[in-house]
């Protein structure tokens, strides 16, 4: 791999590049579902292959293959080195790196036990307990439980000499109870939506879920939703649970704090924001409940990892200071606009990608409430949880989300179970009417499996510590 | 300059024999393969100048294998004989160690129709050739006094399946694709285009629709929200269509009690006819599907009546009927999908479409679109890069982007007029669609 890497670099500088960088990368991913009590599906996917990335005359260039031997490596420099000339003619300004990167090192996600050594008849055995506990519930139509492992060995070298190489692993489950009536259909799912929960991690992270003590539960509730009133239109007090609450981070934080997209790097497809430079320092996020990091270096966070993939090492910067906006998600070329220094977001998803800026572990930080407390100060609200859909605008400002599950909430009690609710507001208006955010004991890293961004497409692999948290004047119910 | 860049793609003779020595040495009593090559390039432009310019080769081979009842599925991105073994054998390994379970069922060999999805032009194109693009598109928006935005990319590819039943199905594919956002001061406009062939695009009329429509986006306003008359471009109508497929044209969706569609009845305006036709060279053509089932047309919806739904092995097993040819690739658990899309036009122009309206609201593209409520079609998303007030039959003036919650039911079934042009929209994910534009009685802004 180090031979091949050398290669592609030396070729590189050879034929005119004045940066290179290579990265070499294999994937390996099991997925395993399980589907109204069969195994419907098991896979075992690998990828590898190689990537150069090379500035010749002050422009990009980027050729990608996954043949791995010499002739093929000659072959993608000399495409990444014609790319970048034919970039190069229709340049703005010259790429700016900033000051060289010389890291050089090993990482290792901490586990437990190897996904990839546990017996897969286990996986399933545990998969199949929790449908059985979803399918005990009568007026269940569908029921379906996932887990996802991934197992990646990168290794990254530039010309200007860093060298790291990273073995992560990924371990993800989830399940989900479907109830249907004639003109509804309403789904629970656990611990999280949209597939499963994720963390960087070994098979611990699975068994400390207990998926099969949950299935009932969220059974129960998606046949109890059917006949659920309607969440009702109005203003009111909202409380979002944790894994609700970090969706909302990464949709209205994380998004607009990319640095690329204020650039207008993205504008074309995922759009910019409105967070644009001249806020920095000055724009009041949120209230002083509100302080937000990025963080490489929260333990199961799926943006946790040794380097980025410029060779910047893990770190944790703020975003949101005590309700002030203070920092952005940053890459070498984009940070050096703004005199800064890279804080080491860029990832790819493969080997086949350049990298992007993309969020890491980006936290709201631990307030000093709870969720029992936040209720029983709540004199008309709404308390949702588990997200259903997600919707906002391409500066991020205006966002509309829906939760599975939600409760009415009178007089500092938990009420009637509601259906389809949904919520809607602005950014800084959202986040300026947080008054309350759990504390340490409620906090979680929530893992988000389905970033996507930038031409051609990425899917990135992020997380969110967040605890429950409470918005005053929130506009909720907008299905009438 | 002799390009470098003429796609690389493995022998259709030689891709055969591979694929045929690895059925050869399974041992599962049915093994299904399937290679995918692609060589594609995509240069990315910002502030009227190339920032991001990259390119790809790959491949991949995967396997599924029934034995004893039981499916194993591998994959693996390497095209060698030591890979097709490790695939094979990794694919036999997840079936041996797993309980007995529901099989999906192979097809048997059936001749399917070739279709010509595939353009020279698009295959050879090179760096300097999406520069030049570029460069013009780029050039126009700065004499403009505007910035332009984008991605341009070509790609060559081909996908061969071939099981033990004796199925062997094979087609190569091209596709060019390029979308544009040009942004002013204060604000932007929006087009995109996509063809097999690459000569179709034309970087002149894609900035001439751009350009124009940025500048007529400047200094919006905002409107009150409501429920408008609308006028619905092309872009819109495509992705309202591609969300249709996905919550609701799979016989999947209707098995499970989780669609819209309510086969016999009338859910939408009988001006609305939606199809689905992988064999008409005006979308973005396949002959056969993931499953190695020759596609079929399969009307969807017939003068506003739920007509039809599209079938995969699996789910047209459990009717006891054929597969219509819409599966997915193995192992697949979100049912068959139609990617095949075409609504058919009306008799209007474009321009008349928003002659009659006294008061609504002018539609260029939808943007962040999510299901809200499968069953009931309600969707939620925003407007973006053109939205303008229709006052009197013309348009007067452009509005602040709004957000939507709407029933896509409700709302076709409102349909007044569609236009008699239609326009192909390359999906982001899957297949293509090709629609006109449509007007529409009530569209529910929601802020």
């Amino acid at each position: 791999m180090k031979d091949l890497a050398e290669a592609a670099l030396n070729a590189a500088q050879v034929k005119g590049a004045s940066y290179a960088d290579v990265r070499l990368d294999e994937h390996v991913t099991q997925d395993i579902i399980v589907k109204n009590g069969q195994l419907a599906a098991v896979s075992d996917d690998a990828s590898e292959g190689f990537g150069v990335r090379v500035i010749v005359d002050g422009a990009w260039g980027f050729a990608g293959s996954a043949r791995l031997d010499n002739t093929e490596v000659q072959q993608v420099v000399d495409r990444a080195i014609r790319i970048a000339r034919a970039s190069a003619r229709v340049r703005s300004t010259p790429v700016d790196l900033g000051p060289p990167v010389t890291s050089r090192g090993k990482y290792r996600t901490p586990l437990e036990r190897d996904p990839f050594t546990v017996p897969l008849t286990e996986k399933v055995d545990l998969l199949l307990r929790a449908d059985a506990a979803m399918g005990s519930v009568k007026g269940v139509t569908i029921r379906e439980g996932s887990m996802e492992f991934i197992r990646q060995a990168k290794l990254f070298a530039s010309t200007e000499g860093a060298l790291v190489e990273q073995e992560l692993f990924e371990s993800g489950a989830g399940i989900e109870a479907t109830a249907t009536s004639p003109d509804d259909v309403q789904n629970r799912s656990y611990p999280n939506s949209f597939g499963r929960h994720q963390g960087s991690g070994g098979y611990e992270y699975i068994t400390a879920l207990e998926l099969d003590r949950h299935g009932q539960r969220i059974a129960e509730e998606a046949v109890a939703l059917l006949t659920a009133p309607q969440c009702p239109s109005g203003v009111k007090t909202l409380i979002l649970d944790a894994s609700q609450t970090a969706l909302q981070i990464h949709e209205s934080c994380g998004h607009p704090t990319e640095l690329d997209r204020v650039f207008g790097m993205e504008a074309a497809y995922a759009g910019t924001s409105f967070m644009t430079p001249e806020k920095l320092n000055h724009l009041q996020y949120g209230s002083r409940n509100v302080t937000i990091t990025a963080d490489a270096l929260t333990p199961t966070g799926l943006g946790t990892f040794g380097w980025d993939d410029e060779g910047i090492p893990a770190q944790r910067t703020f975003l949101i200071k005590d309700g002030l906006f203070v920092g952005y998600l940053t890459s070498r070329e984009t940070a050096s606009v703004l005199g800064q220094q890279s804080n080491g977001t860029m990832r790819a998803d493969g080997w086949n990608r350049i990298p992007l800026i993309r969020m890491t572990n980006v936290n709201l930080e631990p307030g000093d409430s709870s969720l029992e407390q936040m209720i029983a100060e709540t004199r008309d609200g709404v308390y949702m949880e588990t997200n259903r859909s997600w919707s906002i605008d391409d500066r991020r400002l205006n966002f509309q989300f829906g939760t599975q599950l939600a409760y009415e909430i009178i007089d500092g009690k938990r009420g009637r179970m509601l259906k389809n609710a949904t919520y809607a507001g602005i950014t800084p208006e959202f986040w300026n009417s947080c008054d309350a955010v759990a504390g340490r004991t409620e906090w979680r890293v929530w893992g988000l499996a389905n970033c996507g961004k930038g031409q051609p497409p990425q899917v990135a692999h992020v997380a969110h510590g967040a605890a429950p948290a409470r918005f005053q004047h929130v506009k909720v119910g907008i299905l009438k | 300059m002799k390009s470098m860049e003429v796609a690389r793609l493995t022998d259709e003779a030689e891709l055969k024999q591979f694929m045929t020595r690895l059925l050869e040495r399974s041992p599962a009593q049915e093994t299904e393969v399937t290679v995918t090559e692609d060589d594609s390039a995509l240069t990315r432009f910002a502030n009227n100048g190339i920032h991001q310019n990259v390119a790809e080769r790959d491949a991949t081979v995967r396997v599924r294998v029934v034995k004893d009842g039981k499916t194993g599925v591998a994959s693996i991105n390497q095209m060698s004989e030591a890979a097709a073994a490790d695939v094979l054998k990794r694919a036999v390994a997840i079936a041996d160690l797993q309980p007995r379970s529901e099989v999906v069922p192979m097809p048997g060999p059936s001749a399917a129709k070739p279709v010509d999805a595939w353009s020279d032009a698009t295959a050879a194109a090179t760096p300097e050739d999406r520069a030049d693009f570029v460069e013009t598109v780029c050039a126009r928006a700065g004499r403009a006094g505007l910035k332009a935005f984008g991605a341009y990319s070509t790609s060559a590819g081909q996908f061969a399946i071939a099981n033990s039943l004796g199925v062997f199905h094979h087609q190569r594919s091209t596709q060019a694709s390029v979308n544009s956002v040009v942004m002013g001061d204060a604000g932007s406009g929006y087009a995109d285009r996509g063809a097999i062939d690459v000569r179709e695009l034309d970087k002149n009329q894609l900035a001439d629709e751009v350009i124009d429509k940025a500048q007529r986006n400047q200094n919006a306003q905002p409107v009150e929200p409501g429920i408008y008359e609308v006028v619905l471009e092309e872009y819109a109508v495509a992705e309202m269509l591609e969300f249709m497929s996905f919550i609701g044209f799979g016989a999947l969706a209707v098995q499970e009690e989780r669609s819209f569609m309510r086969l016999g009845e009338r859910i939408t305006g009988e001006q609305v006819n939606i199809f689905d036709d992988g064999l008409d060279r005006t979308g973005i053509p396949a002959a056969f599907d993931f499953e190695g089932v020759p596609k079929q047309r399969v009307e969807l919806i017939t003068n506003g009546v739920a007509s039809g739904l599209v079938y995969d092995m699996q789910t047209a097993a459990k009717e006891g009927r054929q597969s219509t040819g819409h599966g997915l690739p193995a192992p697949n658990t979100e049912g068959p999908f139609a990617v095949n899309l075409f609504m058919k036009p009306g008799s209007v122009a474009k321009a008349d479409l928003a002659s009659d309206i006294k008061r609504g609201i002018w539609v260029t593209r939808f943007w962040y679109v999510r299901v809200v409520h499968p069953k009931l079609s309600i969707i939620t998303g925003m407007t973006r890069e053109g939205t303008f007030l229709i006052e009197n039959g013309k348009i007067t003036r452009p509005v602040k982007d709004l957000r939507f919650t709407q029933s896509i039911l409700e709302a076709l079934n409102g349909t007044l007029a569609l236009t008699r042009s239609t326009k192909l929209q390359v999906s982001e994910y899957l297949g293509a669609a090709r629609v006109p534009a449509v007007r529409l009685k009530a569209f529910d802004f929601t802020s």
